[in-house]
């Protein structure tokens, strides 16, 4: 019988993605409504010395496939990897993180087991699922996720096979506390690769290490909407956000109007966040916007609408112009901090 | 070479709104489109085609309004246009969709297969990879660019942090995004043309025998909505309306020391 809750922890260059974590995190709550274990997932190239990681980040057990054509992310290989590790463990539940990774390797190896898989999920939940009065009930893996731009919520279940799969958004869920007492069992999954599993070949990787800074790891956010009338104003929002030890992410209308890159929009077709602040700034709160940004631990928003719907998500609202206001913060946090240094 | 190049008809969901009574969707009026992704998979499919010869078929499942999608693909410059559509396929999820639609790629034939990234209504981005593993081809998906050389495909696969530049031989399945290529426009003529050619419809006699009747439509679906809602905004905090600027920062930065962020 199917059993436990399996977490593919994505790897490049042996570094562990933080929403690996995150879903290992996760797991171990649904573990515990299930009275079964989270296992994590490692495929790579010589990769078995990060498996520790995951058990003091809560993982009762981790297995690993390890082989030089893993080096690099390719899909067959992978789906090759992961297929095995699923015919043997026969897991009640397998877990993604929502990336370009997660995104192509998980659909992929559903088609070839046949079992369903639920993209993107912002909430998942174990509940017991009754087909009529007469079923006793079970306990299956509840699904949320964002469809129609973010403007409606469907909960998803994969009743009749298994695993149940989900990819879930980076920047979602929250990851445990380090504890590198805890310990736990760690098993390599034997896969025998031909040469002809390398079906594609990478002639060249580029690393995009310049890749600016990464919106989804900063602890504040401050964030330029339409409402800061021009492109250069960024840079007084970027000062501020160095103030606060934070960076600068943007909606989707300056992302358009190409007053910011596309690698800093918040949203539904942006990316998810949850800083400790998020400082909307002239941002009149789209759903779409909202979507992506609703989970940060506090959100102080500044425009010039009463009525914009920015204000219903914010724990601190304040109507007034930003372009006043921000020149006027920054002098303010700067004179704070000279005081208290 | 044989080009195909799947669509969706999507509704334009920038233009969708809730009602703010029933707190529904409106979907009355919303503008169906050729979803993003897909109208740049149909660029980069007539381009390659410019570039090798051959011919571009555009794919739609769908309801049969849907051939308006395919109506403006055939505008843009594709040859010829499939509709699958039929009862049964309905309420397939993203695994029967792809039983579906590998069943008819077979029937149709293929070298190269171009499908978008992802829907905006769905947001998914599993059908294309699903196609690919129903038709046993490799898939390159996030697909920024794509070269030809000699009886090869060279393409930027663009992942988060870094590109692969990967070489793939058809038959393959690559997954377009919006960056690949910009859509042109319909010709005047073109628009006439595509009125006056044929799409072809596939119903479900024409695929029974290459998928399997279990495997799609709602039955078929592995994963099953068993409930949809709108969000519910979380609990308002406090608003000031009129305040000054002076007053706005203090309160903010008082704010700042209290959560520790100064």
């Amino acid at each position: 019988m199917s059993k436990d809750i399996y977490v593919v922890v994505e790897q490049r260059d042996g570094n562990i993605a933080k929403v690996g974590l995150e879903l290992i995190g996760e797991a171990t709550k649904l573990a515990k409504a299930l009275e079964q274990k989270v296992v994590g997932v490692l495929l790579g190239d010589k990769i078995k010395d990060k498996a520790k990681t995951l058990i003091e980040y809560g993982a009762d057990e981790v297995v690993y496939v390890e082989d030089p054509m893993l080096a690099e992310y390719v899909t067959e290989p992978y789906a090759k990897a992961l297929t095995a590790v699923i015919k043997e463990c026969d897991p009640e539940i397998v877990l993604f993180g929502a990336t370009s990774i997660g995104r192509d390797l998980a659909p992929r190896v559903a088609a070839r087991i046949h079992t369903g898989l639920t993209a993107d999920c912002t909430g998942l939940d174990i509940d017991v699922y009754k087909e009529n009065e007469e079923d006793p009930g079970r306990k299956l893996l509840f699904m949320t996720r964002p469809a129609f731009g973010g403007n409606i919520m469907a909960t998803i279940l994969c009743k009749n096979y298994r695993p149940q799969m989900a990819t879930v958004r980076p920047g979602v869920m929250k990851r445990l506390e380090r504890d590198a007492s805890r310990t736990g069992t760690i098993r390599e999954i034997k896969v025998a690769f031909e040469p002809s599993d390398m079906n594609v070949k990478i002639r060249e990787v580029v690393r995009e290490t310049h890749k600016k800074s990464d919106i989804t790891e900063a602890k504040v956010l401050v964030s330029g909407g339409r409402g800061i009338g021009s492109p250069e104003f960024f840079g007084t929002l970027k000062e501020l956000a160095d103030l606060l030890g934070g960076d600068i992410s943007s909606s989707r209308a300056n992302v358009d109007a190409g007053w910011a890159p596309k690698d800093r929009q918040v949203g539904q077709t942006g990316k998810t966040v949850r800083p400790d602040l998020y400082l909307a700034c002239g941002i009149s709160g789209a759903i779409q916007h909202v979507a992506g940004m609703e989970g940060s631990d506090y959100i102080i928003a500044i425009n010039k609408n009463d009525t914009a719907p920015i204000f219903d998500v914010a724990d601190l609202g304040i109507v007034g112009d930003v372009k006043v206001i921000i020149p006027k913060l920054i002098e303010a946090v700067k004179k704070y901090k000279t005081a208290n240094a | 070479m044989k080009i195909v190049v799947c669509i969706k008809q999507v509704p334009d969901t920038n233009e969708v709104k809730l009602d703010p009574v029933t707190n529904t969707l409106i979907r009355e009026g919303v503008p169906s489109i050729i979803n993003h992704d897909d109208k740049s998979g149909i660029e980069a499919a007539l381009q390659l085609k410019e570039k090798v010869g051959g011919t571009v078929t555009a794919v739609c499942m769908g309801p049969p309004q849907a051939d308006v999608a395919l109506r403006e693909a055939l505008a843009m410059g594709c040859d010829d246009a499939v509709l699958i559509s039929a009862r049964e396929f309905g309420g397939s999820d993203t695994y029967a969709t792809a039983v579906i639609v590998a069943a008819a790629l077979k029937k149709i034939g293929f070298d190269i297969v171009i499908t978008g990234r992802q829907a905006i209504d769905g947001d998914t981005a599993q059908v294309g990879p699903q196609i690919a593993e129903n038709l046993h081809i490799p898939q390159v998906s996030y697909v920024e660019d794509i070269k030809v050389e000699g009886d090869k495909l060279v393409v930027k696969r663009q992942f988060e942090d870094r590109y692969h530049i990967i070489e793939v031989k058809p038959p393959c399945l690559l997954t377009a995004l919006q960056e690949l290529a910009t859509p042109r426009y319909m010709h005047a003529r073109g628009v006439v043309e595509a009125y006056e050619k044929e799409i072809r419809v596939f119903g479900f006699d024409d695929l029974k025998d290459s998928l399997n009747p279990e495997h799609i439509g709602l039955k078929g679906s592995p994963t099953n909505v068993i409930r949809s809602f709108t969000k519910q905004a979380k609990g308002q905090g406090t608003l000031h309306t009129d305040l000054s600027a002076d007053e706005a920062v203090k309160v903010i930065v008082e704010k700042l020391e209290e959560r520790h962020i100064i």
